[in-house]
């Protein structure tokens, strides 16, 4: 786990419950979750959760800008502005 | 037990009664509203994709909300992927799924109808009788048919010319039933409905998951899709994969070429459309459609039939402290799919949870992605992203899509694998 992604952790938690409630999951985590299992997947269908920020930002990019060949996250990478990205993957580094 | 063991226990149990007793006399000591504010009761109706997934999501958020989540069917069927069942490619029980572990999870499952809503008092009144006060109540309840819209049908004729159409697992099943005890050289006959409606691409993937089964079963019989429209979701992909794999099997009537259906005779077999007159063997009509009727009962439902909702809070425009989800909200260009659903459920719950700890809940991103299976090894797909633009939901400037129509065919392989990962994913998050 990485510097940051250890003080984001502890930072999460110190904080009491329901103020965790409502600032964790960025915009666009919750239809992550449909189609990468929260645990297990495969390499087509990775699991998120605890993946490297910097990973998730470049395969994101990646499948942005057409250079990683994709069936749907193309079309769906699209949707996301650079600072959405960094967002989600923060956000997913920091899980267990 | 050893005496030990017994003392603990005993011990322990006196504790938890010692506790419980101390709750009680505080809860009644405090005023209404701050007890409100201590444990926030929430009331899901309609255990589906969106309200299974957001009593999930919500118990995960929020361990202190009291959750209620009311369902008359203790078994649910899966509509997404269930035109498998038809092609033979699943069998029924893989779509169905119990609510054991949402119970377990800690959601109080009520097995009734809801009947009736008082906005005002808040609470829900359940064909048991018994009524659920709330602090926010959530309406997932789907959709309802228009069983008025089509001269001839009715809901007694569903019995024997299924719709196939709701989470009803039987209708399904009398469908494949009819299909396959059918004498090879009929026809079958598919009723599309007119726009908004659920799963805008499902009559098609039936269309062809059904002539995918009389391919190889009964090879002289044909299947006619009766169409109320003159265009559908990935229509050149659909049209394509039938010319094909099921060309002289599978036609498309569109409203321009004669598919408006007239009326149908349940008796004779026959329907009548502008231009012709089809005597079919078996008939899936699957009428216009509306909210579900507790969404009109509560008054959140307008002129549309369907429900006005803030898309941030998912809230009603309509009535204070009710939420629609699923089929029934109207979700801008966000088509009436599963996906789209199960993932408004996690964001109402997300907006509940941040409404209850007085915080702003923040302006959602959402996906919707589906695919149809149109043969094994052959799935196409429609994907998009949605953000709210003044107060409905728009799709992403350049992002969704449908699949490319020059694919290869290893690429609708791996869609078609992809539609059953997400199936089995997405069940296993909000069922599982």
């Amino acid at each position: 786990m990485t510097t940051k992604a250890t003080i984001l952790t502890l930072a999460l938690a110190l904080l009491p419950a329901r103020t965790q409630a409502a600032m964790l999951a960025p915009p666009g985590v919750a239809a992550c979750t449909g189609c990468h299992p929260r645990s297990g997947g495969d390499p087509a269908l990775p699991q998120l959760a605890g993946r490297n920020a910097t990973e998730i930002v470049a395969a994101m990019n990646a499948f942005r800008s057409a250079k990683r060949p994709a069936t749907v996250m193309d079309r769906i990478a699209k949707g996301f502005t650079d600072d959405e990205i960094a967002a989600i993957a923060a956000w997913y580094a920091a899980q267990r | 037990m050893t005496a030990q063991a017994m003392v603990r226990a005993g011990k322990t149990r006196r504790h938890i009664i010692r506790n419980a007793a101390a709750t009680a006399a505080v809860a009644a000591l405090w005023p209404r509203a701050v007890r409100a504010q201590a444990a926030p009761r929430v009331v899901i109706v309609g255990g589906g994709f969106a309200g299974a997934s957001c009593a999930r999501a919500l118990r995960e958020a929020d361990g202190r909300i009291a959750i209620t989540l009311v369902e008359a069917r203790r078994i649910y069927t899966a509509p997404p992927l269930s035109n498998g069942v038809l092609g033979g490619l699943r069998d029924l029980g893989q779509q169905q799924f119990g609510y054991d572990k949402i119970a377990a999870a800690g959601v109080t499952m009520a097995f009734a109808a809801a009947t009736a809503v008082d906005a005002q008092a808040r609470n829900v009144t359940l064909s048991t009788g018994d009524k659920l006060p709330y602090d926010r109540l959530v309406l997932a309840p789907g959709i309802d048919l228009r069983w008025d819209a089509l001269p001839g049908y009715s809901e007694a004729a569903a019995a024997k010319l299924p719709h196939a159409w709701t989470n009803d697992g039987a209708q399904i099943d009398l469908l494949r039933r009819q299909i396959a005890a059918m004498d090879d050289g009929g026809l079958v006959a598919i009723v599309a409905p007119v726009n908004p409606a659920r799963c805008p691409p499902g009559p098609y993937e039936r269309a062809s998951m059904i002539a995918h089964y009389l391919k190889s079963k009964k090879p002289r019989s044909k299947v006619v899709i009766l169409d109320a429209k003159d265009s559908f979701t990935m229509q050149q992909l659909f049209l394509n994969a039938w010319q094909q794999l099921y060309p002289n099997v599978l036609e498309w009537k569109s409203l321009s070429s004669g598919g408006n259906v007239a009326a149908i005779d349940v008796a004779k077999k026959t329907i009548e459309t502008d231009f012709d007159n089809y005597q079919f063997a078996v008939a899936n009509v699957i009428p216009a459609q509306k909210a579900g009727k507790i969404a009109m009962a509560a008054g959140v439902a307008d002129r549309t039939g369907w429900c006005p909702v803030d898309p941030v809070t998912f809230e009603s425009l309509q009535q204070k402290n009710i939420h629609v989800i699923g089929d029934a909200a109207i979700a801008g260009a966000m088509p009436k799919s599963a996906f789209a659903g199960a993932v408004e459920g996690k964001l109402c719950a997300a907006a509940i949870a941040n409404l209850f700890a007085g915080a702003t809940p923040a302006v959602p991103k959402l996906v919707s992605n589906c695919y149809s299976v149109v043969a094994p090894d052959y799935a196409i797909s429609i994907a998009g992203v949605y953000h709210p633009v003044d107060g409905q939901y728009m799709e992403v400037a350049g992002s969704g899509g449908v699949s490319p129509l020059d694919a290869r065919p290893a690429f609708r392989a791996e869609e078609a694998k992809f539609a059953d990962a997400w199936f089995r994913t997405t069940t296993a998050e909000i069922f599982g």
